[in-house]
């Protein structure tokens, strides 16, 4: 087995996942649920406790106000970029943020930046991982849009971070999804992966060349996903209700997460059926009512789609490639289930794509293969090389205003450029540099990473230092500068200030499990789940011991559970977590008879009577609406 | 975003590149120690070298990825994962100039300006970057018209400014919008001519080379500036014209 147990994290704006390499094939980690995807939802109890997961989404509907979903939006960007997400999404700001600042959300009376609120995820994931192989997790991979800037990389370093995961690579999602796809082909070919999520697009095009997967042109949206279709059937629903009964839902936080919930299930529906019905409970009892069929979803949706079109023709022509000389496509993320984005990716590419991977979770698969190459590789990753690229240019502001691009978007990774500088006037000690990235001529309209000054330039007459600054991408995608001035030798100083992100001192301070206690956290958390545990299954013993089943048994069985619930009992109180699951084993063992005697007694109960929801399913079909329009009872 | 003031750059192996291996003490290869594996110390090279390759222009791009490939098997960061810190930063270091190589090398035109940069000729003027600062300050750059396309720009430039004028007073001539369109075609297909012109000065640089001739080297270097100049001339009259044009 491997000593290094690194794992691979599709960190997802609606969905997450923890996967790593097991023998030669990449597995998904259920979580206690027994569930592979954790919900990207995190919520705060009435007792502060934060609750991730399937467990937190309850909190949305109940208290809106304590509970957060679709963080990844907000991942390494600041307040002035994000007005139009706040219109759609019920992100609540803190009152006191100030421009510059991380942004800042309020859970209850808490408040949170997004790498903080991503890395209670992650701390899932983490644990749900130490259980499943009843050791520590330190290490993982983790993935992130091809199409993230520097910011938003360095914010999901800096979640992994403070979930104490040291993150050993970001991969992006769909390079990491080709991964998963080419362990099983092992061919040579172009490839394109189109990779629709929650919240982003992604489209990259790869050369697989023996075991070498060389992405040769990336784009994308960062902001274009299965969100953007719910919130526009939200829009729709809240402007019916309005219309139709004058009732204003749209500031009822209870009232708008509710319709959420629905319209995706609606469209979930739509993927698998011509028709669905979108049924609300609103408040005061009211309820609303529509019929969608397939083709007003898909001409409702068509904007939306279309969107991803000019991402994908872009990276044809940044690879210098005609749709016929792509070989295989790739379709990734949730809303690639939607017929009419199939229907678009064939028109594209004129393919018919790939979909034996399940698209929720070929991203976690891939990050896995990544995590098992960079611990050393295995017979099946054997060869398997990946060489990503930049998605978007760096450059430098210059005079006039104007962006100087120093690495073109679609350079492979690690990347470098080195710059000269020099003074304007006699003596000057500090030079000022403004980093930018994107791909537009003007400086304002790109993307501003940092200002930095350079400084303690040696008192020489102007234009004579000449100070290199040496600008590195590195096979995370994030950018790294140094600096020396070349006449004196000396190290020039630089002063950054980023223009959004979390100072090292500010990660330092948020670190949940420090890494000195992860060995004592994980211990102590594994003893308390193996007493709940063992309290479950004594509990169900009690249970079934006044069940008619128990009289089935012989005597000799009998004698032999008590034996081994005697065992448990003695041993739940001690702190030898790996005694108490091995005691909870046993006793699983040996009243495996006695539990499908109980469930066989259950059965035949059951089917004499009504079950207890049945009464509860369904009010018969509802009348076909013949213009779809909302319905009010 | 990181900033590391404490390494310097590309100096890690400066100057005391040694010939042996700093793990396992064998004769190495310049960037990883053929016996062992290890990624060695990088040392400041030009492109040309880091790949072995004289200073031609005339490059077999099939061998020169195959070349990639095989060193990306032995630099690339992946495998030093596990590796100490050193060892890390000498792979990123060490992977990053093969891939700024790889990507200048394989390039026709990038191949060019790279080789005129190490033989002490300067592009600025013409370049992409002056050309847009100039655009954005709104300054009018001086650019030397090449003689050959004398007749056509003066022709082009009265158009452009009429068509300017007639957007102005919101009039349409599709005559001279058709005109405009010709003037780009023929403008587009002389820099793809450019581009069999260039390997012209390709045959000449590299058997300039071969003769050690100074004198013939200068000449081909001329000539690539002349052609690199006309090439990014014709490029922003096109941007001129599709600008004008709104497309």
């Amino acid at each position: 087995m491997n000593s290094e147990r690194i794992v691979g994290i599709d960190l997802g704006t609606t969905n997450s996942l923890v996967a790593f390499m097991q023998g030669d094939r990449p597995v998904v980690i259920p979580g206690e649920d027994g569930l592979n995807l954790v919900p990207s939802v995190v919520a705060l109890d009435d007792k502060d406790q934060i609750i991730v997961g399937n467990a937190a989404r309850k909190y949305l509907i109940e208290t809106p106000e304590r509970a957060v979903y679709s963080i990844k939006r907000l991942m390494g960007r600041g307040i002035e970029d994000i007005r139009q997400e706040l219109k759609l999404f019920p992100f609540r700001l803190a009152d006191d943020l100030q421009p510059g600042e991380v942004l800042r959300i309020r859970l209850g009376e808490k408040t949170f930046t997004p790498p903080e609120i991503s890395a209670f995820v992650l701390r899932q994931l983490k644990r749900n991982a130490e259980r499943f192989f009843n050791a520590p997790v330190t290490k993982a991979v983790i993935t992130v849009p091809a199409y993230f800037n520097d910011a938003q990389r360095q914010a999901t370093k800096d979640a992994g971070r403070i979930a104490g995961l040291e993150v050993l690579r970001l991969v992006n999602e769909p390079t990491a999804a080709s991964l998963a796809y080419g362990l099983d082909k092992k061919q040579n070919g172009i490839v394109a992966v189109y990779d629709l999520g929650g919240g982003t697009f992604d489209v990259s095009i790869l050369k697989l060349h023996d075991g070498i997967f060389e992405v040769v042109a990336t784009n994308g949206d960062t902001h274009l996903g299965g969100d953007d279709i719910d919130n526009l059937l939200i829009t729709i629903a809240l402007d019916d209700i309005r219309g139709d009964m004058g009732l204003d839902v749209s500031r009822n936080g209870e009232a708008v997460a509710t319709i959420r919930k629905a319209v995706i299930e609606a469209k979930i529906a739509l993927s698998l059926q011509p028709a669905t019905t979108l049924e609300v409970e609103l408040p005061g009892g009211k309820r609303y009512l529509r019929e969608i069929t397939r083709q007003q979803f898909e001409q409702l949706i068509q904007p939306i789609v279309d969107r991803t079109a000019s991402p994908c023709k872009q990276a044809l022509k940044d690879a210098g490639l005609k749709p016929e000389q792509i070989d295989e496509v790739v379709l990734v993320g949730g809303s690639t289930r939607i017929p009419k984005v199939r229907a678009l990716v064939e028109e594209l590419f004129r393919r018919t794509p790939h979909t034996d991977l399940n698209p929720d979770e070929v991203v976690a698969l891939g990050a896995a293969v990544q995590a098992n190459i960079l611990a050393g590789g295995s017979e099946a990753t054997e060869n398997m090389l990946l060489l990503d690229v930049t998605p978007l240019s760096l450059g430098i502001e210059v005079a006039g205003g104007v962006t100087d691009k120093i690495i073109l978007r679609n350079s492979t990774i690690p990347a470098s450029a080195t710059q000269h500088y020099t003074t304007q006037v006699d003596g000057q000690a500090n030079v000022a540099i403004h980093v930018l990235q994107g791909e537009r001529e003007l400086a304002k309209d790109c993307r501003s990473l940092a200002r930095f000054d350079l400084k303690g330039i040696p008192p020489m007459p102007a234009g004579i230092p000449r100070v290199e600054v040496k600008f590195l991408i590195d096979a995370n995608g994030i950018l790294h500068v140094s600096a020396r001035e070349q006449r004196s030798g000396t190290e020039a100083e630089i002063e950054v200030q980023p223009s959004y992100g979390l100072t090292d001192e500010q990660v330092e301070s948020m670190i949940l499990d420090s890494f000195d206690s992860a060995e004592e956290d994980f211990r102590q958390r594994q003893v308390i789940e193996a007493r709940n545990e063992a309290g479950t299954i004594l509990a169900a013993l009690e249970k079934g011991k006044k069940s008619p089943a128990w009289g089935q048994l012989t005597s000799a069985e009998k004698k032999r559970i008590a034996k081994l619930e005697n065992a448990l009992n003695q041993v739940k109180g001690e702190d030898d977590f790996q005694a108490i699951r091995t005691a909870i084993d046993a006793l699983n063992q040996g009243t495996m008879r006695l539990a499908e005697l109980m469930m066989d007694s259950a059965v035949s109960t059951a089917l004499k009577g009504k079950t207890m929801d049945q009464a509860d399913m369904g009010e018969g079909p509802h009348a076909p609406h013949p213009v779809s329009k909302a319905e009010f009872e | 975003m990181t900033i590391d003031t404490s390494k310097t750059i590309a100096a890690a192996g400066s100057g005391k590149a040694t010939a042996s291996c700093w793990s396992c003490g064998e004769m190495r290869a310049a960037h990883f120690c053929h016996a062992c594996g290890k990624v060695q110390p990088p040392s400041p090279v030009d492109y040309f070298s880091f790949f072995g390759m004289p200073r031609r222009l005339n490059v077999d791009v099939a061998s020169l990825e195959r070349e990639f490939y095989e060193l990306s098997r032995k630099l690339h960061p992946d495998l030093s994962a596990r590796a100490d810190k050193r060892e890390q930063e000498w792979s990123l270091e060490q992977s990053s100039l093969l891939n700024d190589a790889y990507r200048t090398l394989k390039d026709p035109i990038k191949r060019t300006q790279y080789l005129l940069r190490l033989e002490g000729v300067e592009l600025e003027e013409q370049s992409k970057t002056a050309t847009e600062k100039a655009r954005a300050s709104g300054e009018v750059k001086k650019q030397i018209v090449p003689p050959d396309l004398l007749e056509e720009v003066f022709e082009l430039n009265m158009q452009l400014e009429e068509l300017r004028m007639n957007q102005k007073m919101g009039e349409d001539d599709p005559t001279l919008v058709k005109d405009l369109e010709g003037h780009r075609s023929r403008l587009e297909k002389k820099y793809e001519e450019l581009a069999e012109e260039l390997k012209s000065h390709w045959n000449q640089w590299d058997k300039a080379l071969d003769r050690h001739s100074n004198e013939e080297q200068r000449a081909a270097l001329d000539h690539m500036v002349d052609l690199l100049n006309r090439r990014s001339y014709i490029r922003n009259l096109v941007q001129d014209v599709n600008e004008a044009l709104g497309n």
